[in-house]
C-alpha cells in the first residue's frame, strides 16, 4: 500500500521506486512523449499556416500525464478524454497521421472530419471519445466500468479531465455514482493550474481540486508529479490494478503545466510573468525524462534515435495529411442512425 | 388476451425484454425496491435481481451518462428519469451526447439504450412536474421520440425502443398510468415510426398525441353525435421517425387538419406537423390547419386552471366544429 503524507501543498502519496519500470518501459514513455510534443507542435504549425481550422486545446507541456498513464493501461483498457485529447489519443497508439488529417478535415482523418479536434475517438484503440462539453464523460465512464462490472469483463475505465471539471455537478455525481456502485473506473484530474483563463485557486474552495474532494466521497486523497512520467505511471498503475482486481474506483491528481493558451484563441497574458518560463526550464516532463532515462543507463544514442524516428514520423503524416483530400460531401448526411442515415420520417 | 392498465403495461414490456435478452438491464431513482414513485415498474427487481434493476442515487446526470457508457460498450440498458421534467437536469446526455455521438465519430459509437419518463399534466401537480416536453426532443437529431397512448401501445413500442439500435426517448403520460385496456398473451413488438389511425373518418384529420388521443377520440365522437362530422383520428405514437405518410394520406382524403397538443403552443410537436402539410398537401386542404395547445402558459396547479389549460374535449370539440363551419 502506498503510504499517505501532508506536506505544505497537501496530500499527497509516496510510491515506491523500485517497482519494475524496465529500460523498455522507459523507451516506450520516453516516445510517447516526444512523440505527443512534436505533434502537438506540429498542430499548432499547421494551424499557423491556415491548415487546421476551428479550435484546438493542445497538451504541451502535459505530456507526461498522458504517457504514463497509457503506459499504465492494458489493451482493453478504455480511454475517456476531453477536448484536450489529442495526447491522449495517440498514447493509446492512434497514427499521428489520423488526428492530424482529421484536424486538418481531410478524408484520411480519424473521423472524416465528422468531429474534429474536440471529438477524436477510436473504438479500436479503446479511445472511447473525446467530449467537449465539461464533465459529461465522467458519468459516462462510470456506465462503461457498469458493463465490464456486470459481464464480468476485466477491463477498466479511465476518465481523463481538468482541474476545472472538479466544479461541474456531473463530477460530483460520478463520484458518489462509482463509489456506492464499487466500479472499475479511474478519474484522473490534470491540474494545470487554469480552468480556462481564470486559475483554478480563484474558483475553487480547497486547495487541490480533486484531491481535496476525495474524502468527500470515501476515498483516499491521492496526488502525484504529473510531469515525471514514472510517478504519473506507478500511481496510475496502483489504481487500475486495484479497480481490476475489483477495490472500487479511484480519483488521482496529477499537477501540471500547459505551455500553450487554453485554446488557439487564447494568448494567455493572464499567467504571471516567469510562471511558464519555469515550468519550461525546470518542470519539462520531456527534459526530466531525458535525465531519468540517462541516470538509468539508456544511452543518449537510444533517445536521439527515437527522437529522429518520431521527427521522421510526423513529417511523413503531415505530408500525407497535405496531400490527402478534403473530406467527401457524401458522408454530410450519414451515420446520424444506425441504419447508416439521417431519416427521421417516411 | 387480459385486461392490463398502462402503468402494468410497462412493467410487462421491461420484463418482456429483460427476460429476452440478459444485455437488457435498467437504472433510475427508486425504480427497483420500490416498485417506482408511479409504481409502473413493481416487481422487476424480484424478477430480475439486484444486478440487472439498480436504485441509484438523485444524480440524473449520473443515470444517463451511466446509460450511454454501458450502451456504447454493449449493454441495453433503459434508464427512468422520474418526471420528464428533470430532463432538464440532464439534457446534455439528450442533446450532446448519445444524440450525437454516433455522427460525431463517424459511425464509431453506438448508443441502443431506452430512457423512460413520465410526461404530462392532469395531476394537479403544478409547472415543474406535469410538462410535455416531447418537443424539447423532437428537435434533437439523432433522438428518437415515442409517446404511446394505451396499454397495448405501450409494450409494444417500448418492445421496439428497446431493440432499436438508436437512443430513443420513451414517454409515459402520467395521466395515463390508470387507463386499463386489452392486451394480448404472448410477445409484443410493435414499429416505431407508425402512427395509427385509431378512428377512421371522412370530414377531417385530427393527430394527436399520448392523453390527446383519448380526448380526440371523445371530440371525434361528439362531433358526430351533435353536429354529423365524422373524424379521422390519428394517434402520432412516434415523433422520431415521424410517419408521414399516414397523415399526409389521411389529409388527402379529409381536405381539413387539427392538431391537438399537450405541449404550450410555441415549437409545438404540430407546428412541425403542420409545416410538413402545408409543404406536401397544400392543394389538398380546403381550409386552414389548427392547431389545438396548451397556451403558452406555466402549467397551473389548481384542477380549475389546469383542466382550462389542457386541450379539453370540449375545446378540442368547438374549436373542430366551429372551424369547420367557418
Ligand atoms: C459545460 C461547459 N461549460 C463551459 C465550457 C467551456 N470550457 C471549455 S474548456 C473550459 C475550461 C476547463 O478547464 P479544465 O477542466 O481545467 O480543463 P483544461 O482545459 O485546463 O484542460 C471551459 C470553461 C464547456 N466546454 N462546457
Ligand atoms: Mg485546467
Amino acid at each position: 500500500m502506498a503510504k499517505t503524507q501532508t506536506t505544505a501543498a497537501g496530500p499527497s502519496v509516496l510510491v515506491r521506486t523500485n517497482d519494475g519500470i524496465d529500460a523498455d518501459l522507459r523507451l516506450r514513455m520516453y516516445r510517447s512523449q516526444v512523440q505527443i510534443r512534436e505533434a502537438e507542435q506540429r498542430a499548432n504549425d499547421l494551424f499557423l499556416q491556415n491548415l487546421v481550422k476551428g479550435t484546438s486545446h493542445l497538451s504541451l507541456g502535459q505530456e507526461a500525464v498522458a504517457a504514463g498513464c497509457a503506459a499504465a493501461m492494458q489493451p482493453g483498457d478504455l480511454s475517456f478524454c476531453t477536448y484536450r485529447g489529442h495526447a491522449h489519443t495517440l498514447a493509446r497508439g492512434v497514427a499521428v497521421e489520423k488526428v492530424l488529417g482529421e484536424l486538418m478535415g481531410r478524408d484520411n482523418g480519424l473521423l472524416r472530419g465528422k468531429g474534429g479536434s474536440m471529438h477524436l475517438t477510436s473504438i479500436e484503440h479503446g479511445v472511447m471519445g473525446s467530449y467537449a462539453i465539461i464533465g459529461a464523460h465522467l458519468p459516462i465512464a462510470c456506465g462503461a466500468a457498469w458493463r465490464a462490472q456486470y459481464k464480468g469483463d476485466k477491463d477498466v475505465s479511465v476518465c481523463f479531465f481538468g482541474d476545472g471539471t472538479t466544479n461541474i455537478g456531473a463530477f460530483h455525481e460520478a463520484l458518489n455514482f462509482a463509489v456506492i456502485w464499487k466500479l472499475p473506473v479511474v478519474f484522473v484530474c490534470e491540474n494545470n493550474l487554469y480552468m480556462e483563463y481564470t486559475p483554478i485557486s480563484e474558483v475553487t474552495a480547497v486547495a487541490n481540486p480533486a484531491a481535496d474532494r476525495a474524502s468527500a466521497y470515501g476515498l483516499q486523497p491521492i496526488m502525484a508529479d504529473g510531469q515525471d512520467a514514472d510517478a504519473v505511471y506507478r500511481t496510475a498503475k496502483a489504481a487500475f490494478d486495484k479497480a481490476r482486481a475489483g477495490g472500487g474506483p479511484s480519483l488521482l491528481e496529477f499537477k501540471t503545466y500547459r505551455y500553450s493558451g487554453h485554446s488557439r484563441a487564447d494568448p494567455a497574458k493572464y499567467r504571471p510573468a516567469g510562471e511558464l518560463e519555469h515550468w519550461k526550464a525546470n518542470r519539462d516532463p520531456i527534459k526530466i525524462y531525458r535525465q531519468r532515462a540517462l541516470d538509468s543507463g539508456i544511452s543518449h544514442a537510444q533517445l536521439d534515435e527515437i527522437e529522429g524516428s518520431v521527427k521522421q514520423e510526423v513529417d511523413q503524416a503531415t505530408e500525407k495529411c497535405k496531400a490527402a483530400p478534403p473530406t467527401s460531401v457524401d458522408i454530410l448526411c450519414t451515420d446520424v442512425y444506425a441504419d447508416g442515415g439521417w431519416a427521421w420520417r417516411n | 388476451m387480459a385486461e392490463l392498465t398502462y402503468r402494468d403495461a410497462v412493467a410487462r414490456g421491461i420484463a418482456q425484454e429483460m427476460s429476452r435478452d440478459s444485455d437488457v438491464v435498467f437504472l433510475g431513482e427508486d425504480i427497483a425496491k420500490a416498485g417506482g414513485v408511479f409504481k409502473a415498474t413493481v416487481g422487476l427487481l424480484e424478477q430480475f435481481g439486484p444486478l440487472r434493476v439498480r436504485d441509484t442515487p438523485i444524480s440524473e446526470q449520473a443515470i444517463l451518462g451511466a446509460a450511454m457508457g454501458a450502451a456504447m460498450t454493449g449493454l441495453k440498458p433503459i434508464a427512468e428519469i422520474m418526471f420528464s421534467d428533470f430532463i432538464a437536469v440532464c439534457f446534455d446526455y439528450l442533446a450532446n451526447e448519445f444524440s450525437k455521438s454516433r455522427y460525431m465519430t463517424n459511425g464509431q459509437v453506438k448508443c441502443p439504450l431506452v430512457v423512460r419518463t413520465g410526461n404530462g399534466g392532469g395531476a394537479r401537480f403544478g409547472a415543474q412536474h406535469s410538462q410535455s416536453v416531447e418537443n424539447w426532443c423532437m428537435m434533437i437529431p439523432g433522438l428518437k421520440v415515442v409517446a404511446p397512448s394505451t396499454p397495448l401501445d405501450v409494450i409494444g413500442l417500448l418492445a421496439a425502443s428497446v431493440r432499436d439500435p438508436d437512443p430513443v426517448i420513451f414517454f409515459e403520460h402520467k395521466s395515463l398510468y390508470a387507463v386499463k385496456g386489452e392486451v394480448p398473451d404472448g410477445e409484443i413488438v410493435d414499429t416505431l415510426g407508425t402512427a395509427k389511425i385509431v378512428r377512421p373518418g371522412k370530414d377531417a384529420t385530427i393527430l394527436a398525441l399520448a392523453m390527446m388521443v383519448p380526448r380526440a377520440l371523445a371530440a371525434a365522437e361528439r362531433l358526430k353525435a351533435e353536429h354529423g362530422v365524422d373524424c379521422e383520428v390519428i394517434d402520432v405514437r412516434s415523433l422520431v421517425p415521424l410517419d408521414t405518410q399516414t397523415m399526409l394520406a389521411s389529409v388527402a382524403r379529409t381536405g381539413r387538419v387539427f392538431t391537438v397538443e399537450e405541449n404550450p403552443r410555441l415549437c409545438g410537436w404540430g407546428a412541425e406537423l403542420v409545416s410538413i402539410i402545408a409543404d406536401e398537401a397544400f392543394y389538398d386542404l380546403d381550409g386552414p390547419p389548427v392547431r389545438i395547445t396548451t397556451p403558452h402558459i406555466p402549467l397551473p396547479a389548481a384542477d380549475a386552471l389546469e383542466d382550462l389549460a389542457i386541450p379539453s374535449v370540449q375545446r378540442i370539440t368547438n374549436t373542430i366544429q366551429r372551424s369547420l363551419s367557418a
